[in-house]
C-alpha cells in the first residue's frame, strides 16, 4: 500500500530560482536565504520518497486567461520546463508518475472533488524553485513528481477548507493504490508577500508565524481564515497559502514538526518553510523511523 | 459601467483580481501572454502601436501599456503575472516595476523589503472598519484611537483577542 509519510511547505519566489540558475547563491543575500535550506536537503536526501505531490500554481505560464482550471492534476510522463520569458529555466525535466495519478484522479473525482485531469503541461517555477530548495540541483530529480496546479492568480481561489478537504481525499487515494510507494507532499507558495498596486511589498511576519504555528498544531483553524483576511493580513498574493492546506490535510492530525525556516525577504516575500511528518510509521518502515528520529534531532531549531 | 463594490475593495492600494476585472482584461492579459514569444516581443519592440492593433483592447487600456502605467492596467484588468511580462519585454526585473507601482525608486523598495518589508499596520483598510487580525493588536487599538476611532477601538481591542483565536 502506498502511503504519505511527510509534508513540505515552501515558498517558490521566481528570484530564487534565478539566483540558483545565474550561480548567485553564495551571494551573502542569497546565502541567508539558501542556508536555511540545507538541513532540508540532508533530510530529504535521508528521506528519499518514491513520489512527490507537488501542489503549486502555475503563474500564467502554462495556463493564459483562456482556461483557469481550480485543481489541475498532472497526470503526463513528463512535464517540461515552462519558458517564463526568459528561456526554460536549467532544470532537468520533471518525470510524473501517470498510473498514481490517474489513480488519485478517479478516486478524488469518485470523493466528490472534480479535478480538471492535465495530459500536457509545462511547469514553472511555481514547482521547480520548491523541488530545487529540497533536493538541490541534480542531473535528474530523485523522484517522478505528481504537479497538482492550484488557482490562486484569479479569484477567488479555492478556500482554505476545501484545500485541506482535498489532502484528505488525496491521503485516503494514496492509500488505496496497492504498490508500496512512499509519498511526499509539499505545499508551496507564499508566505506573506504583495506584489501587485501601490501596496506591493506587505509583509506580515506576525502572521506567517501564527501560521506555521498552527499549520503543525492546529490546522483546522486556519481552514476557517477567509480569503478576505489573507489578502488583509498577508498581501494580495499571500493567499497562495491555501495551498499548504492541501499538503496539512494529507497528513494525519498527529505529526511532528520536524524543521521549519523563515526569512524576510527574498525579493519581494516572505520566505517560509517547514517539514512534517506523520508519526504513525508502519512496522516494515522502522528504517524511515530511525531516520526521521535522527534528522529531528540534526534539525529541530527553537 | 461601475465597479461592483466588493469587500475587499477597502484593502488599500490593492486591486484583487477577480472575475469582473479577468473579464474587463482579457484582452490586455493575452496581449501581455503573447509576449511570451520572442518573436512577439521582438514585433511589439519595433511598433508597438502596429503590434497592439492585433488585440482588440480599449482606449484606455492601450493608453496604460504604451505609457507603461502598471496600476492603471491593474485598474483596467490586469493581473500582475501577465503585466510582469511587460516588464520583462522592456528588460527590467520585477522590482523595478513594483517600484513603479509603488511610487518609489528600485533602490528605496529594495531598501524597504530588506528592513521587513512594507508593514501591514495602518495599510489593513481604507475604511478602518478593518478587523483587527492576531497580529498588532495594541498597535491597531492605537491608530484606531488616533483615527477617533475611539468608540470602536475600546471594544474590538477586548474582542479581539477572542477574535484572533478564533481565527488563527
Amino acid at each position: 500500500m502506498a502511503r504519505i509519510i511527510a509534508g513540505v511547505a515552501s515558498s517558490h519566489v521566481p528570484a530564487i530560482g534565478a539566483a540558483i540558475d545565474n550561480k548567485k547563491t553564495e551571494e551573502p543575500y542569497w546565502k541567508r536565504v539558501f542556508s536555511g535550506f540545507e538541513k532540508s536537503k540532508e533530510w530529504m536526501a535521508e528521506t528519499k520518497p518514491d513520489v512527490a505531490i507537488v501542489v503549486y500554481n502555475d503563474h500564467a505560464s502554462a495556463f493564459s486567461m483562456e482556461i483557469i482550471p481550480t485543481f489541475a492534476l498532472g497526470c503526463a510522463a513528463e512535464f517540461p520546463p515552462a519558458d517564463e520569458g526568459w528561456g526554460p529555466r536549467p532544470v532537468p525535466v520533471v518525470k510524473g508518475h501517470p498510473a498514481l495519478a490517474s489513480h488519485i484522479a478517479q478516486s478524488v473525482i469518485l470523493d466528490e472533488f472534480d479535478l480538471t485531469i492535465v495530459n500536457k503541461m509545462e511547469v514553472d517555477h511555481g514547482l521547480t524553485v520548491p523541488m530545487n530548495l529540497v533536493f538541490g540541483s541534480p542531473q535528474k530529480w530523485p523522484c517522478p513528481v505528481i504537479p497538482l496546479a492550484v488557482n490562486v492568480v484569479m479569484y477567488p481561489p479555492p478556500t482554505g477548507h476545501r484545500c485541506f478537504m482535498l489532502g484528505r481525499a488525496l491521503r485516503k487515494a494514496v492509500e488505496s493504490y496497492p504498490e508500496d510507494l512512499r509519498v511526499v507532499v509539499f505545499g508551496t507558495g507564499g508566505m506573506s508577500h504583495q506584489i501587485s498596486g501601490p501596496r506591493a511589498g506587505l509583509i506580515n511576519s506576525k502572521f506567517d508565524k501564527a501560521f506555521l504555528d498552527n499549520l503543525t498544531k492546529d490546522p483546522k483553524k486556519l481552514t476557517k481564515i477567509p480569503h478576505l483576511e489573507y489578502m488583509r493580513e498577508a498581501g494580495a498574493e499571500g493567499i497562495e497559502m491555501v495551498m499548504w492546506l492541501i499538503m496539512r490535510g494529507a497528513l494525519d492530525d498527529k505529526i511532528d514538526e520536524v524543521y521549519r525556516f523563515y526569512t524576510v525577504p527574498a525579493s519581494n516575500t516572505a520566505v517560509g518553510h517547514i517539514i512534517l511528518e506523520n508519526r504513525r510509521k508502519a512496522g516494515k518502515h522502522g528504517k524511515l523511523k530511525h531516520a526521521a528520529a535522527r534528522a529531528k534531532l540534526d534539525v529541530r531549531r527553537g | 459601467m461601475a465597479r461592483t463594490e466588493q469587500a475587499y475593495d477597502d484593502i488599500p492600494g490593492t486591486f484583487v483580481f477577480d472575475a469582473e476585472r479577468a473579464k474587463e482584461g482579457y484582452h490586455l492579459n493575452m496581449f501581455c501572454m503573447s509576449l511570451m514569444k520572442d518573436e512577439n516581443r521582438k514585433a511589439f519592440k519595433a511598433d508597438e502601436g502596429k503590434y497592439l492593433d492585433r488585440f482588440p483592447l480599449t482606449p484606455e487600456q492601450r493608453d496604460a501599456i504604451l505609457k507603461r502605467q502598471y496600476n492603471r492596467m491593474l485598474e483596467l484588468g490586469g493581473n500582475i503575472y501577465f503585466t510582469a511580462k511587460l516588464g520583462a519585454t522592456d528588460g527590467h526585473s520585477f522590482q523595478h516595476i513594483a517600484a513603479i507601482m509603488t511610487g518609489s525608486t528600485q533602490d528605496e523598495y529594495a531598501k524597504m523589503m530588506l528592513a521587513g518589508g512594507r508593514s501591514v499596520e495602518g495599510n489593513r483598510s481604507k475604511s478602518g472598519l478593518d478587523l483587527p487580525g492576531k497580529s498588532g493588536k495594541g498597535k491597531k487599538a492605537k491608530r484606531a484611537k488616533a483615527e477617533g476611532k475611539h468608540k470602536k477601538s475600546k471594544k474590538s481591542k477586548s474582542k479581539s483577542k477572542k477574535a484572533g483565536s478564533k481565527r488563527g
